[in-house]
């Protein structure tokens, strides 16, 4: 059902945890379906320097979670922000097509702690 | 690695005297059972023999057996056939939220072509309530169907009881029975049934071989018209050696019932204690009276599907009733109807044993399924609880 590299990232998840001082916070999905993920970034001089995340769901959510984090690192905001489902999908090598949907939910998750850490620093 | 079979529930290997048995049929008793040479005679006679021991292993008469091709196929079967040949007297029926989809889906087709559905609740351990039954009964009621036990979470129906009140009142009485026979003693006379459905891969048959019961003098409409195949009941060639497979099936489990029981219960009962130590789990279901190879539970703050794959990574093979391990993408609605919050229900995960689950099986499973469990609560952002939780519906694009 899924690839190799998804369970690659489920059975081998990189990034794990809570960051106590995240710049920036993303939650996105709801548990009464089954998915959701929280997004920690920290970020120095516009580039996201270290990502963490939190997700209950199945094994795509875990992957997906996993993979949005090693990605980002490195990447300034903007490229960040340009990061979408497809390009996670790809990235793990494809996912089912009902797991696309309710399960793909990292740049969603991400986008949202940019957005976190951008109305923090407006602050 | 490893490889435990903890899912009986959705099928079983063939046993190698089921499969013994069923090989002539393949081979040089390949002949169809309605031609009047000796191909066609032997055939026969092996469909005969199985629908002897069939009706044995439930106290039925081998009249009384109709072979289909599956569980749902003898649900659908039992439901419209009965509901078309009795809709001049009534087009009431009575199922419970517990049935299985075979016995759901058609009762709600059913419903848009004009009669009248019941539902009835379910207990927080999942059993319908006779004194229900009894109410739902209307004048126009024709049929009351309850499951006999869950696969989903174990819970065995008090059939008998509703049985007797539908003879009562006179209603037609039909019973899911496909996961338990074979794994409880099932009799039809002392539990009151008219119609009942069963397969026999739950008990070591073939899969493509399933049965309906229908009690001596009850009148069914077929679901398959044409030829006599069946007593004119249900037409189409016999597959000869699916049936001589569930007839071998059939006897075997009539002469090592309770021996299979008495060998695996304790196994279970091993496996639902060591589970329940760990913090946050329970278990779905009636906590006693249980399919004596099922248990069955959720896992709060983590996701079933993801449960399953770490499980089968460590070589255990299981089932759950999460919304992302189905292919509707929707959590069981028998976990819902016990009273099981959406969010818990996720967290569904459903072991049921057999002949083959060894004690050092258990043993290994005892041992890793506590840290699967640690494993995903780890990465789970509810680990200390379900703060911001809400139990709304889910409005996510499926």
């Amino acid at each position: 059902m899924y690839s190799p590299k998804v369970m690659d990232h489920f059975t081998n998840p990189r990034n794990v945890g809570e960051m106590p001082d995240a710049d920036g916070i993303g939650t996105e999905g709801n548990p009464v379906c089954g998915d959701v993920m929280k997004i920690f970034i920290k970020v120095n001089d516009n580039k996201v320097v270290d990502a963490k995340f939190q997700t209950f769901g199945c094994g795509a959510a875990i992957a997906v979670s996993s993979m949005v984090t090693e990605m980002v690192k490195g990447m300034t905001l903007e490229e960040a922000m340009k990061i979408t489902k497809g390009s996670l999908a790809e990235a793990l090598d494809g996912l089912p097509p009902q797991k696309m949907h309710c399960s793909n939910l990292g740049a969603d998750a991400l986008h949202k702690a940019i957005e976190d850490y951008r109305n923090k620093q407006g602050k | 690695m490893k490889k435990i079979y903890l899912d009986h529930v959705a099928t079983n290997p063939v046993h190698p005297e089921v499969l013994d048995a069923m090989m002539p049929y393949f081979k040089e008793h390949f002949g169809n059972p309605l031609s009047i040479y000796e191909h066609g005679m032997k055939a026969r006679e092996a469909i005969e023999n199985a629908r002897s021991s069939t009706a044995s292993l439930i106290n039925a008469k081998p009249k009384e057996i109709i072979f289909t091709a599956s569980g749902a196929e003898a649900n659908n079967f039992a439901i419209k056939g009965i509901a078309y040949a009795n809709q001049n007297r009534g087009k009431h029926i009575i199922i419970s939220k517990i049935e299985h989809h075979s016995v759901l889906n058609t009762a709600r087709f059913l419903e848009k072509s004009g009669f009248a559905v019941t539902y009835l609740p379910i207990d927080k351990d999942g059993v319908v309530n006779p004194a229900d039954v009894e109410k739902a009964i209307t004048k126009e009621t024709i049929l009351i169907s309850i499951i006999h036990a869950s696969p989903e979470i174990g819970t065995i129906e008090p059939v008998a009881e509703i049985g007797r009140i539908a003879k009562q009142k006179g209603v037609i009485f039909h019973t899911d029975a496909v996961a338990s026979v074979g794994n409880v003693p099932v009799d039809v006379q002392s539990l009151n049934i008219d119609l009942m459905s069963f397969a026999a891969h739950q008990f070591y048959g073939p899969k493509g071989a399933g049965a309906l019961y229908v009690k001596e003098g009850v009148r069914i409409v077929p679901l398959v018209y044409g030829g006599i195949q069946e007593g004119g009941r249900r037409a189409g060639t016999e597959n000869v050696p699916a049936i001589a497979g569930m007839g071998k099936a059939a006897e075997l489990a009539k002469r090592d019932l309770q021996k299979r029981i008495d060998y695996v219960k304790p196994l279970r009962d091993k496996l639902i204690n060591n589970a329940l130590k760990i913090d946050k789990v329970m278990l779905t279901g009636h906590p006693g009276n249980r399919l004596p190879n099922h248990a069955s539970f959720v896992a709060e703050y983590i996701e079933g599907e993801a449960m399953l794959l770490l499980l089968s990574a460590k070589g255990i093979f299981a089932a759950s009733g999460s919304a992302c391990s189905s292919k509707a993408l929707k959590a069981s609605p028998v976990l819902i109807s016990i009273g099981v919050p959406t969010h818990v229900a996720q967290g569904s995960v459903v072991f049921t044993l057999g002949e083959g689950t060894t004690e050092d099986d258990i043993n290994y499973f005892n041992e890793t399924f506590p840290q699967i469990i640690s494993r995903l609560r780890e990465i789970s952002p509810y680990a200390k609880g379900w703060e911001g939780t809400e139990d709304s519906s889910c409005t996510a694009q499926k």
